[in-house]
């Protein structure tokens, strides 16, 4: 649509092409992930806040609302510094780099029936493997910056997000074999109906593997839950950014506007694992009872509803891990080590070995 | 084995345990106060800013010396004879004349230690807390409320009537002294 | 003083077959971790401590010099700024040593309130020891809800004598002002809401599994090491030894009042581990507070500031008297020569000789670990430095 009004406009296909594919580009951005961000941002300074009896940012805007936007700016004027033996190149891209990886995440997510960036046959395969950006970015960040703290910082970080890798694939793997496609779209489609069609209560129809299925899609929603908790660095597995060897981890030494951009991509990281674990267990964008819209006769106002349902969703896992971080102490790397090599990835894959077996039920 | 299920269960019970907590502290109302326009209630015998009643004092430096910090500097002059200061709150008649008593609250530890001693409580700890200044020199607080010119005519005035107290002493012993006569009975 | 974290590699080649690199690791004077300004220096080989050297002295004030100068009164000010996390506590030592010197004995009253103080005082020390090591160690939440409660109990100090952190409460031969009307009336809410709010940071924090699996079998003390280094407190009490002086060297009322003596019991590692030396201090608080309602309960009526000397000049001569501080022994040392000022005030801190088994206890752990066995240890340089 967006693509024939600009060949109208310009008459070139190409030009058309290219601002078409721009503004498709940036339009989820500004219109969603930043917003998405900053919302984030002050979400968390006010939910850690009533946790501990404290009323968190109140005077810029009403209870504090704008109070992020301020931070961003403040931050953007700073000074951008470059030691003189970092690596430039390096450095400099970086922060791009893990942002991009979160970033393309959110290209094959279901947002709501009838926006998804693109219809990949691939989705999950595409997200666990584009999400390998980030551990690229953070080891060039832990690189470039000349300081042997970050060095190890981010080597352990590395380390981290890829030992909690394997986890989630296995359990994204386990659905697969369940469903049967990796698109998230159809995934996400195929739990149509009310609460009971969802897979974490065992999936479409009523059959006995359905019953079968529940406890296990139980410790598998657990298990993934956990995993990506460690992938964006949260608490309780946030050696990387808290105080790793004393110092801040890979993220040191950046100043100013790059320095945000490593915070926005994890908030936006955090949301795109919330909204994948919604869309994989608890039924995408489906609402869990009906669509207002099928009741009034307005076909229009189903996607909308779609939107609300999935955006709740991903609200809702974004809370429980700031829930997560402002109860639990911290983990020492090699706790975090053993938890997901010794206890993580044998339970997930004794968890598919069942699903395997009762599909073929 | 066992250990193994085990550690898992503790982990997962404990961390709900926690959660729940936080939970429940959500819904707590907060306890903090928005500072400048809601300012917290200090209770009576609250140590702050020290003030100092300067009609009262009777210049006795007892709290300059109780001080642990010497923050405190007095400097009085005698009053001359005929002039009168008047009396204090609880009666006691004043005899020396304050022209320097300066607090340097840079240096005052809020001790409370020269509140005690004064004996006509004119040195006391008020609840003021908001009393900070962008130069240092301006935490130096001058009691008195004498002019410059006041204070100087004070020890003019001391240093003239002592000047004319010397000055008939030598009158008197340089002038003769009158015989004795000694077959009169000493008196008692 | 340099503030920069950059590492140092020292190669020795002084046995010439094996060449030996040790890492110099400097936790500079500002760390993460707030007990005060400390640099410590840590021998790394690898990920392995091998040497932990304290550097102190940032914080020195020259007490004891001051105290050459002053009078015996003006000495309070200043001891309350040692400790400042339990200047109740620092102002007691002094006073009990001071009335050894000169025999004098004080009201019964002044004895109970002392009594209560410093309680309330070790409550609210240990709740700020608490709030900091689940802060070291990751969990935010608990600081802030122990925090709440040291509010109320700067409160209740605020009422009777005005200041909230450095009093100068407690005199020689008395206190400066009686407690407040509503003193015992608050203190006795206050221990009914904190019984709960102590129960709700055990179950967040001390039997968390995450915490024990980084506290438990970290740093143990072993009890003989406690004792030849003269370590006193709760970090010899977690080691296992029953060892008090309100109970062993009684002073004041404490041989009037009831309470029982935790010792750490090795429950989910070690005896002497961080987890024991952390979970004494937890139920410490829970023993003054039943300390602090028998008090309330006992006490007489009086006049606080009936043997408060005019003029305090002792004889010649030299005591040492000694309280239990929430951090451990604190000594005074005390040589008077006839006059109104001090000849000599030397101070016996508990954190001072707790500092020197960092290197003992800290050998063979993680970098990581430092931090936890630190935050244990419970140090105010203050004191250490004076």
């Amino acid at each position: 649509m967006m693509y024939d009004f600009f060949v109208d406009l310009f008459g070139s296909s190409t030009l058309a092409g290219i601002i078409s594919g721009l503004i498709q580009a940036f339009l989820p951005l500004f219109t969603f992930i930043l917003p998405f961000a900053l919302f984030a941002v002050w979400l968390e300074r006010k939910v850690s806040a009533h946790m501990q009896d404290r009323l968190g940012p109140m005077r810029v805007g009403w209870h504090g609302w704008k109070q992020t936007i301020a931070d961003i700016l403040k931050l953007i004027q700073k000074e951008d510094i470059v030691a003189k033996d970092n690596d430039k190149l390096l450095f400099n891209i970086a922060p791009v780099l893990t942002f991009a990886g979160s970033y393309a995440a959110f290209a094959a997510i279901p947002f709501s029936g009838y926006f998804i960036g693109t219809e990949l046959d691939l989705g999950v395969f595409y997200i666990v493997a584009v999400t390998g950006l980030v551990v690229a970015g953070i080891l060039m960040a832990g690189w470039a910056s000349n300081n042997k703290y970050s060095l190890l910082g981010s080597m352990r970080s590395v380390a981290q997000i890829v030992s909690y890798e394997i986890p989630t694939m296995l359990v994204l793997l386990s659905l697969v074999m369940i469903s049967g496609t990796m698109s998230l779209h159809t995934l996400s489609e195929m739990q149509t109906g009310y609460i009971w069609n969802w897979f974490i209560l065992g999936g479409p129809g009523f059959t006995l593997s359905k019953f079968l299925l529940i406890p296990l899609m139980f410790t598998g929603f657990l298990i993934i839950y956990i995993s990506t908790l460690a992938e964006v660095n949260r608490t309780p597995f946030d050696i990387p950014e808290a105080e790793s060897e004393l110092v801040s981890g890979y993220h040191t030494e950046y100043s100013g506007m790059k320095f945000a951009m490593f915070f926005l991509a994890e908030y936006a990281n955090m949301f795109a694992v919330s909204a994948i674990v919604a869309a994989v267990f608890f039924g995408g964008y489906q609402s869990p009872f009906g669509y207002l819209g099928n009741l009034v006769g307005a076909e229009w106002l189903i996607p909308v509803e779609q939107f609300f349902w999935f955006t709740a969703k991903g609200l809702f896992f974004v809370f429980v891990q700031m829930w997560l971080r402002w109860t639990l102490p911290r983990l020492r790397v090699d706790q975090l080590m053993t938890t997901s090599w010794k206890y993580l990835i044998p339970i997930a894959f004794v968890n598919l070995i069942l699903i395997g077996l009762i599909t073929l039920l | 084995m066992r250990e193994y299920f085990g550690n898992i269960f503790t982990a997962l019970s404990t961390i709900f345990v926690g959660m729940k907590i936080t939970f429940k502290h959500m819904f707590v109302p907060a306890v903090t106060i928005q500072y400048p326009e809601v300012k917290p209630e200090l209770p009576e015998r609250e140590r702050n800013r020290l003030y100092v009643n300067i009609d009262d004092c009777i210049g006795c430096d007892q709290c300059s010396r109780a001080c642990p910090v010497s923050c405190i500097s007095i400097e009085t002059t005698k009053a001359i004879p005929g002039e009168d200061l008047g009396k204090t709150s609880n009666g006691k008649k004043k005899a020396l004349w304050v022209t320097n008593f300066t607090i340097d609250f840079a240096k005052c530890c809020y001790c409370q230690l020269c509140v005690f001693p004064c004996p006509t409580e004119c040195i006391y700890m008020t609840d003021v807390y908001e009393f900070a200044e962008y130069k240092r020199e301006n935490l130096l607080y001058d009691f008195v409320n004498l002019t410059h010119d006041e204070r100087q005519q004070k020890r003019d005035n001391l240093a003239k009537f002592n000047a004319e107290k010397e000055a008939e002493k030598l009158k008197a012993a340089s002038e003769p002294k009158p015989e004795i006569k000694k077959d009169q009975p000493e008196e008692k | 003083m340099s503030q920069d974290l950059t590492k140092n590699t020292k190669v020795s080649s002084q046995s010439s077959k094996i060449r030996t690199e040790e890492m110099i690791l400097n936790m500079g004077p500002q760390h993460p971790s707030t007990h005060g300004v400390l640099r410590l220096e840590l021998g790394l080989e690898g990920e392995i401590v091998t040497k932990v050297i304290p550097h102190i002295g940032y914080l020195h004030r020259c007490f004891e010099k001051h105290c050459e100068a002053m009078t015996y009164p003006q000495v309070v000010p200043y001891t309350d700024r040692m400790d400042y996390l339990a200047s109740m506590g620092n102002e007691f030592g002094y006073a009990v040593a001071m009335e050894k010197l000169l025999g004098i004995e004080v009201p019964q009253r002044v004895e109970y309130i002392r009594v209560i103080m410093a309680e309330l005082q070790r409550i609210a020390s240990h709740l700020v020891a608490l709030g900091t090591y689940g802060a070291d160690i990751g969990a935010f939440t608990p600081f802030l809800f122990c925090f709440i409660d040291r509010e109320k109990i700067l409160h209740l100090f605020e009422i009777t004598c005005g200041a909230r952190l450095l009093y100068n409460y407690i005199w020689v031969g008395g206190l400066s002002h009686d407690i407040h009307p509503d003193f015992v009336r608050k203190t006795r809410e206050f221990i009914k809401e904190f019984r709960p709010n102590l129960k709700e940071i055990n179950d967040l924090l001390t039997h968390n599994r995450i915490f024990i699996d980084r506290t438990a079998n970290v740093g143990v003390l072993p009890i003989e090491t406690a004792i030849n280094f003269g370590v006193s407190g709760p970090n010899l009490r977690g080691s296992g030894m029953k060892w008090d002086i309100r109970r062993d060297d009684p002073y004041s009322v404490y041989s009037k009042l009831d309470f029982d003596i935790p010792v750490g019991k090795g429950t989910y590692g070690t005896t002497g581990d961080s987890w024991d030396r952390y979970f004494v201090r937890v139920l410490e608080m829970e023993e003054s507070c039943k300390i602090i309602e028998q008090a309330l309960d006992q006490l007489p009526e009086g006049d606080v500031t009936s043997a408060i000397p005019k003029r305090i000049k002792p004889n010649v001569g030299h005591v040492y008297g000694r309280v239990e501080n929430p951090r451990g022994e604190l000594g005074y040392f005390i040589v008077s020569d006839g006059s109104t000022s001090p000849y000599r005030v030397k101070v016996r801190p508990p954190s001072f000789v707790t500092l020197q088994i960092m290197d003992e206890i800290c050998k063979g752990y993680m970098v990581a670990d430092v931090v936890t066995i630190l935050g244990s240890l419970d140090i105010v340089l203050g004191e250490i430095d004076r």
